[in-house]
């Protein structure tokens, strides 16, 4: 089953490589929208600083929901979503492969940008690094999450629409936790309580999501 | 296993069809008298709170409204996944009936409390409380159910994806339901429990509970309402629907 | 009666919040009975299209 998943993670790394555009759009996405806020709002880095945790927090959702097409619906066009279920490898197994392979390859460079335009944010560089471990924490999770919303929506042609709907609520509480975190980093208090509840919310995620997941893909190739 | 007769019937649609038509008009009835004597007993008969005056009389209608959209969540949830592990159709005619009721419930759960809220806390809605969090994102789950299913034009598919988003969702329920123990938040603490004698005065608790019992007979009135409708929906080419239409006793 | 619709001066938000939790019970109501009607119309305008489907019957299994 170990063999199974590195094989299934490597050969989606490969051929997310292969399409390196894929990759680079939510990130400019990212960029983008989050540089569209200080000029929206206002330049001033008091007012930045009160908004940028959350703004970040929210347009990392939002950038994460952009790449989620890519994640089922080629393999699920081509056939090799059913041969994946008719192999002996547990669908879950497949599933946390391909999830892994999304997170490592959309999200880590989300994770590792975001420090950069917090400081454009006006965020104190002290609280870059429990941002960034926020992000960590919560990424997991928000993977698992656009995943499952990718999975129950793909037997709809035009799914895209409403994965919003269904992933952004469920999303609430990361972004709940998260915020805290910057917010107590701002403050100098103890992060400790918000970065424990992301942890066990990416534990509960990542081994409870993957059953949903696949359940959902087998509704979907039906 | 030998199942007992009345498992398979739960299952028929005809059967539970006439029993709902059977059953409303005492549900409604009963749900009614409740509501219209507890309603009457909140807003007269009990006197005014010492600390929060007249307004507080939301107590009789807030909690209530709450309780019973998670209840309703959970029995969505509970009916969608008997409907997607034994492929129960009747099953999840019922989930999507409670769905909309449901979210009726918990908008007014939630329309109710932020008025509550103005004047006691001093504010409409208050971002950052866990529990008013989890309960619009409990509204939420409801409508994204309907729009899910509202997506798939398989009907059969549409029950089987939605009630997959529904089974996931009702971590949602003990997690509104905890909110007041594992946070601080601006809501108090639980007043009736199942192990300790309420901390409410007896000429509160009765309406109270009265309301409580009048609202949860509402909510399933409604839901056998909608049921059969959805069932005459689902079941439109049948024999059975066909003869009862014709003989006139649909 | 005055005092009953000020409400000790928390009318406004006492009124409105029983007001609108009854409107919304009447419209569930209202509503699922419009979903049967038009179900059931529905229902009598299929009557004698094509064969219909056999429910099975439920008996005690031997």
């Amino acid at each position: 089953m170990k063999r199974a998943f590195f094989a299934i993670l490597q050969r989606d790394l490969q051929i997310a490589f292969r399409r390196v555009s894929e990759i680079a759009n939510p990130l400019l996405f990212f960029i983008i929208v989050a540089s569209l806020f200080p000029l929206a709002v206002s330049p001033d880095s008091e007012h930045l600083r009160g908004i940028g945790g959350g703004v970040l927090w929210v347009v990392a959702l939002l950038s994460s929901l952009l790449a989620l097409e890519g994640l089922f619906r080629a393999d699920a066009e081509d056939g090799s979503l059913e041969q994946l279920m008719l192999s002996p490898v547990p669908l879950g197994v497949a599933v946390l492969a391909k999830v892994t392979a999304h997170w490592l390859v959309t999200i880590v460079p989300l994770v590792l940008l975001t420090p950069v335009l917090a400081l454009s944010f006006a965020l104190p560089v002290g609280v870059l690094p429990v941002m960034a471990f926020a992000l960590l924490l919560a990424t997991p999770t928000l993977s698992v999450l656009v995943a499952l919303g990718a999975a129950l929506t793909l037997g709809l042609r035009r799914g895209g629409a409403i994965v919003g709907l269904l992933v952004l609520p469920l999303t609430a509480p990361l972004l709940i936790f998260g915020t805290r975190a910057i917010d107590l980093g701002v403050y100098g208090e103890s992060v400790a309580a918000p970065l424990y509840l992301l942890a066990a919310l990416a534990a509960l995620a990542v081994s409870l999501g993957p059953v949903a997941i696949a359940a959902a893909l087998r509704v979907g190739v039906e | 296993m030998k199942l007992p007769r009345w498992f398979h019937l739960f299952g028929s649609p005809p059967f539970v069809y006439r029993l709902a038509g059977a059953l409303i008009p005492w549900l409604g009835g009963i749900a009614c008298t409740l509501l219209i004597v507890g309603a009457y007993w909140s807003l007269v008969v009990v006197p005014p709170d010492a600390v929060q005056g007249e307004v507080y009389r939301i107590l009789y209608i807030h909690p209530q409204t709450a309780y019973v959209s998670m209840m309703a969540y959970v029995v969505m949830a509970v009916t969608a996944g008997i409907g997607y592990i034994w492929r129960i159709k009747l099953a999840h005619a019922v989930a999507v009936s409670a769905a909309p009721i449901g979210a009726s419930f918990t908008a007014c759960a939630l329309v109710s409390g932020s008025l509550w809220g103005r004047p006691t806390w001093g504010t409409y809605w208050e971002w950052g409380d866990p529990r008013i969090m989890f309960e619009t994102l409990l509204l939420f789950l409801f409508l994204s159910y309907l729009a899910l299913r509202a997506a798939f034009e398989d009907r059969d598919k549409a029950d089987r994806v939605s009630a997959i988003l529904a089974v996931v969702g009702v971590v949602n329920v003990p997690i509104i339901h905890y909110s007041v123990l594992w946070w601080n938040t601006l809501h108090q603490g639980p007043t009736i429990s199942k192990l300790d004698s309420p901390s409410m005065a007896t000429e509160f608790l009765i309406p109270f509970l009265i309301m409580m019992a009048g609202f949860t007979f509402c909510f399933y009135w409604l839901l056998l309402s909608r049921l059969r409708a959805e069932i005459v929906e689902r079941e439109r080419d049948t024999r059975w629907l066909q003869d009862a239409l014709q003989g006139g006793r649909a | 009666m005055n005092d009953l619709l000020s409400m000790g001066g928390h009318g406004a938000y006492v009124w409105p919040a029983y007001g609108i939790t009854l409107a919304v019970i009447v419209f569930n109501v209202w509503a699922a009975r419009r979903k049967l009607a038009s179900a059931l119309d529905e229902a009598r305008r299929s009557v004698g299209k094509d064969q219909p489907r056999n429910q099975p019957r439920v008996r005690q299994l031997q």
